[in-house]
């Protein structure tokens, strides 16, 4: 395997379509998620064996491959995300309980399996994968794996590849204590810090000059909640449907408390503790699996940097703009061959600059908010982020893959979009950040 | 209003330096004539790291956008809390920016926009002076 870098990827970014103007992805079709595997969520890991985050990401990868109907003896390649923080990491201090990290096979980090993943502890604990040939660690997202999957395959390193992303949270507030904590400050943070910080507050600066620059308001935000939440309490497999199905009012969403004006808690995602996984396959072999495929039609990267301190409005609108123009040019599509979009909205404040950048609907830059007045449900014309997404579901960034694969498949039950469901796209995290977007297609072609 | 006192380091030295000096100063590329911020050990443009001079600033900047912090991570702050939390664009080059707690402009009453001038305020733990911004006369 390559060296990894600072984050513990070891793929090359050669493998990411990251610049405008590369044509139609060459394996367009070619390739499809046929099996989709979910572990339980929960709030917290609550301490015990059966519930750590290695434990549910086994779970969730044999799901994934029963949910293909592929024997596991033909599993050749998989793509996981070494890093399983929401934010929370294990303190320095705190004793590891060894009787749970002895409770599976082990590696030489007894954190492996309970606050990080590596190939190794995850193959050793799935002793029926006998022949997997082909591991690669991706960066941080479900998106970042899907995309190195997607081209895997396509390039033939892989012919039925696993993909996986787990988050643990432990307990207490995150970003609390640390240099946080501290009476001085270095590194980058140095920058910013002593004038405080708040994780949701580049976001919300940002959507304050948008609001300042179109005439809108926040008020105008209120449908998108409460459509990601209704979407979310129709999505078995996550947070708020599963703990606490309550469905978010205009007034609610209106009395919420500031986080970061104009960012409220419910504009922040409610970390969580979850796995997912799919896999991926070649078109042909698709053909024999016990799901409709779900093929990718094409996979970008955003990897612009920003010129200074702070992501401006501008230079993430730019950025999007760009992600949407990769995104339609590889899959040789227009915007309004889209039947849906999941675009990442965790924090909810910033998914219009990612749907106004892949022009969903026809929306233009200052016009997200208007559609968002207009029918985005599962039943109108132009379903917005079916998933619910962060939002409607908990923070993993990867409801919105999940969400694609079974629009695209039918299977999103009472999701499913009344339209056709015949090309999505989904990805993130945030613009100008390492994000990947991915399309699926009904259709290869 | 208690802040963390930043630590320099070899790199940004003259930039706390001139702060304590009562001045901004920005480091820029001789070769690009381009400003960057934070400093960098090269020129982000042309990837030089000979060509790199610190610039003074005029002081004069405006209000790019801005957040009103409830809830914020840092505990030297959470006393203030809410408090005004604003990206400033400099007068120089809009694209370079710093960030503000706009002192004297009280919540929501912050204008995108309006013109402010910098000036430099003492952190208790080191006695370093950093920038802050208030409104123009």
């Amino acid at each position: 395997m390559p060296t990894p870098n600072r984050l513990g990827s070891t793929a090359p970014e050669s493998i990411f379509r990251s610049e405008e103007g590369l044509g139609v992805w060459e394996h367009k079709g070619k390739v499809a998620a046929v099996g989709v595997g979910h572990s339980p969520t929960a709030r917290r890991w609550d301490g015990t064996a059966e519930n750590t985050i290695g434990a549910w990401s086994l779970m969730a990868l044999r799901k994934a491959i029963d949910d293909a109907g592929v024997p596991p003896e033909e599993i050749d390649g998989l793509v996981f995300l070494p890093t399983t923080t929401t934010g929370a990491h294990w303190p320095a201090d705190r004793p590891i309980p060894m009787d749970i990290v002895n409770a599976y096979q082990t590696t030489d980090d007894p954190l492996d399996g309970i606050a990080k993943l590596t190939d190794t502890w995850l193959l050793k604990n799935l002793p029926e994968l006998t022949n997997v040939k082909f591991t690669m660690a991706g960066m941080d997202c479900m998106s970042n794996a899907i995309a190195i999957a997607a081209q895997a395959v396509g390039d033939g390193m892989a012919n039925n590849c696993l993909v996986l992303k787990a988050w643990h949270n432990l307990e207490g507030r995150y970003s609390h204590g640390g240099a946080n904590a501290e009476e001085t400050i270095s590194g980058n943070q140095k920058w910013s810090n002593p004038y405080g910080s708040a994780n949701s507050w580049g976001t919300a600066q940002q959507f304050q000059r948008y609001l300042w620059k179109y005439g809108k308001t926040k008020e105008m935000m209120t449908p998108f909640m409460v459509n990601s939440r209704r979407n979310g309490l129709m999505f078995p497999e996550g947070y708020w449907y599963q703990h606490r199905p309550e469905e978010l009012t205009p007034e609610d969403y209106a009395e919420s408390r500031w986080i970061a004006k104009p960012a409220n808690l419910f504009d922040n995602d409610i970390p969580i503790h979850t796995a997912a996984a799919y896999l991926l396959t070649t078109a042909e072999r698709a053909k024999d699996m016990k799901q409709k495929p779900a093929y990718i039609l094409n996979h970008a990267a955003d990897r612009t940097i920003q010129r200074g301190l702070n992501q401006s409005l501008e230079e993430a609108q730019r950025s999007c703009a760009s992600t949407g123009r990769k995104l339609l040019e590889g899959a040789g599509i227009s915007a309004s061959d889209l039947s849906f979009e999941n675009m990442y909205d965790g924090f909810s404040l910033f998914h219009v600059f990612h749907m106004e950048g892949l022009g969903f609907a026809g929306v233009k830059e200052g016009e997200g908010l208007d559609l968002y007045q207009e029918d985005i449900s599962i039943e109108g014309p132009h379903p917005v982020s079916p998933s619910g997404g962060n939002v409607g579901s908990g923070r993993t960034r990867f409801w919105m893959h999940t969400d694609s694969i079974q629009q695209i498949q039918g299977r999103a039950g009472d999701r499913q979009i009344r339209i056709p469901a015949e090309i999505g796209v989904s990805g993130g995290p945030l613009p100008l950040y390492h994000a990947d977007f991915i399309v699926w297609g009904a259709s290869p072609d | 209003m208690p802040k963390q006192s930043p630590v320099p380091d070899e790199l940004d030295q003259p930039f706390w330096d001139a702060c304590n000096e009562d001045r901004l100063v920005i480091q820029n590329c001789i070769s690009c004539d381009r400003l960057q911020h934070p400093p960098e050990p090269t020129c982000f443009g042309c990837d030089s790291g000979d060509a790199l001079e610190w610039r003074e600033m005029s002081g004069r900047g405006v209000i790019h956008s801005y957040g009103v912090v409830y809830d914020n991570t840092v505990a030297l702050r959470i006393p203030d809390q809410p408090f005004n939390l604003a990206v400033i664009e400099l007068e120089e080059d809009p694209e370079i920016t710093l960030v503000s707690n706009l002192p004297g402009i009280p919540l929501d009453e912050v204008e995108i926009g309006a013109a402010v001038t910098v000036i430099f305020e003492e952190t208790p733990a080191t006695g370093q002076k950093i920038p802050e911004w208030q409104m123009a006369e």
